[in-house]
């Protein structure tokens, strides 16, 4: 976004425009607010009429009993789900990066016959809502599971380090089903950007490479991956808030507790009545500390995928 | 020549494994889905009989799905005048050369990094108006604090409020989106045109009016089919918010079906809610989605 540097000042009075922006400001950071002071209450303190009151001691209970549960209240804590949600999405958000770039590539240089008629295709995918491809997909899952099942059951009974490569094979109710799904409807969204960043770059560059007789995957590999960084880094951050985000697919795909993916888990724990609304708050926190550092750190990058997401913005 | 015909294979290879996912993950699966729709499959063992509209007759006569497509409108046309409103207010502020315009634009933006379920763990807090018994919370509290009280409400728990409490945590997290769109958009706009409408003594009212607003549209139409197909696909912030609600008051078609599938095991009947959510979505965006490609080639 280009840096307003020319221009010339408007006629508004100041005053009232910086009240407006910092009415708005405080609008958007007014749940910030009751998250963070309410995280950090002691349990005595937390009552629903003081609840927009600063907390008079710093404690961090709430995000401990948050992160590890109670056993005695007989709630599970998050920390299991924010692992699985690590997991599940790394992995996923890698594979489709590389899954977009090459289609990405494909789709703006090397475009064949109703190569664009078939991109409209794809991009259709992105908009769908997933309910209409749900039932099937379970189905199509748990006919999977009669192939993986066993592997996944057969490493899980080795333990240690087999045990743990048993959540990615891809099966009904395991990590990797997660990923793989994840992985599949990712593909629109990401090609989609892939193809926008490297419609940009110079065919000529590409042509000139050909001349030189370098072969398509030559010129992926020296000309324009070298340059892609840029696109991997927008796809990246898009894909990782996604599939974090994501809770649909989660509650679908995977039943058991230890096993689900953090949204999940915090749907859950925020439908409990014997889970205080503080440790609500702080599990909320939690799940949104990733993507949020990840805005915060990236935002520019961020701000690019959302546009994206817009086709031509 | 040969190299390049090897190349042509090589590429077709490459894009393949994604085009067979999409065809059947995507294409494949809807078939699959609409077809269970006119089936008599609602119970856990698939039955495949054909029964023609039966599982839509007895839609169309469910009272609660009545409710859901009456909350779907009512929620779609808040949520878009909202974040529309607000979005383009915000951007019009943030195109004044303020200071430490990053710091408001990631203020304004930075719901959008937040997964749906957090916005409505955090809103249903916010948005509870309290009992007798406890007196006054969340919103109400701050309302009665600040002078306002007569602004106190049931929000999500007053049937006669219900998904329009939704749109409050929904505009929250999607305004931002708008903002960006709009901003971006008032940018490209080349400050040449202001200054020839100033020139020609035209008020800063009538430039936005008469020249930004229209040059805009194409944005405001991104904007719409973007938060449209949310709005009418809207799930994740209802479920951790509300639940469908008393009376069904911030129910869902998105919601209806998850229920009916897989906690009722309706599965013909859960395929016919998703088949007609499908259909509205398809309305807004197909057209969309083949402007933009014929947009595409003239360039």
């Amino acid at each position: 976004m280009r840096a307003p540097t020319t221009r010339k000042p408007r006629h508004w009075s100041r005053p009232l425009l910086y009240l407006a922006l910092i009415t708005a400001a405080l609008f958007f950071l007014l749940p910030v607010y009751v998250l963070v002071i309410t995280g950090f209450k002691s349990f005595q303190e937390v009552n629903l009429n003081t609840m927009w009151n600063l907390p008079t001691s710093f404690s961090l209970d709430s995000f401990a009993k948050a992160w590890s549960g109670s056993e005695s209240e007989g709630f599970r804590g998050l920390s299991g789900n924010f692992i699985n949600s690590v997991y599940l999405a790394v992995p996923a958000t890698l594979i489709s990066a590389v899954v977009g770039s090459i289609n990405g590539y494909i789709l703006s240089k090397w475009k064949f016959r109703g190569a664009d008629t078939l991109f409209s295709l794809v991009l259709f995918g992105m908009f769908i809502p997933y309910q209409s491809i749900l039932i099937p997909l379970v189905q199509v899952l748990q006919q999977l599971t009669r192939l993986t099942g066993p592997l996944v059951e057969g490493l899980a009974s080795l333990g240690g380090f087999s045990a743990w490569l048993s959540n990615f094979v891809p099966a009904y109710g395991t990590i990797g089903g997660l990923i793989l799904v994840h992985v599949i409807y990712g593909i629109p969204i990401t090609t989609l950007i892939f193809r926008n960043y490297y419609t940009a770059i110079p065919t000529e560059l590409v042509e000139a490479a050909k001349i030189d007789g370098a072969s398509l995957l030559g010129i992926y590999r020296w000309v324009l991956f070298p340059i892609s960084m840029p696109g991997f880094v927008v796809v990246l951050i898009w894909q990782f808030t996604s599939v974090w985000n994501d809770f649909l697919f989660g509650v679908i795909v995977t039943s058991r507790p230890n096993v689900q993916p953090i949204t999940v888990a915090l749907n859950n724990l925020a439908g409990s009545y014997i889970v205080e609304w503080n440790v609500q708050m702080a599990g909320a926190f939690i799940t949104a500390l990733p993507t949020l550092l990840i805005y915060i750190l990236l935002g520019r990058y961020f701000m690019r995928g959302l546009l994206a997401g817009s086709l031509k913005g | 020549m040969r190299r390049l015909t090897r190349d042509r294979i090589i590429s077709i290879l490459l894009i393949l494994p994604s085009i067979v996912c999409i065809a059947i993950f995507v294409y494949g699966f809807i078939g699959f889905t609409a077809f269970s729709s006119f089936t008599k499959w609602n119970e856990m063992v698939p039955d495949f009989t054909f029964v023609g509209f039966s599982n839509y007759e007895r839609l169309f006569a469910n009272e609660r799905f009545q409710i859901d497509m009456g909350n779907t409108v009512t929620f779609t046309v808040l949520f878009l005048i909202a974040t529309l409103v607000i979005g383009f207010m915000l951007a019009v502020l943030l195109d004044q050369r303020i200071q430490s315009e990053g710091l408001f634009r990631s203020i304004y933006l930075f719901p959008m990094a937040i997964s749906f379920i957090v916005t409505g763990v955090v809103w249903r807090w916010i948005l509870s108006p309290g009992t007798e018994i406890t007196g006054a919370a969340g919103i109400n509290l701050l309302l009665d604090k600040i002078g306002l009280g007569f602004l106190k409400s049931g929000w999500f728990t007053d049937p006669s409020i219900g998904i329009k409490a939704v749109v409050i945590a929904a505009t929250w997290q999607m305004s931002g989106y708008t903002m960006a769109l709009y901003l971006a958009g008032l940018r490209s706009i080349p400050d040449e045109l202001r200054e020839a409408a100033r020139v020609d003594g035209a008020s800063e009212l009538q430039i936005y009016r008469h020249i930004l607003i229209p040059m805009l549209q194409p944005i405001t139409l991104s904007a719409v089919i973007i938060l449209g197909h949310i709005s009418l696909k809207i799930f994740d912030l209802v479920v951790s918010m509300t639940g469908p609600g008393t009376g069904f008051s911030t129910d869902v078609p998105a919601l209806f079906m998850f229920d009916t599938t897989f906690r009722g095991n309706q599965f013909a009947q859960g395929a016919a809610i998703a088949t007609i959510l499908l259909l509205m979505v398809a309305v807004l965006v197909v057209p969309y989605l083949i402007y933009n490609a014929r947009h595409e080639v003239e360039q």
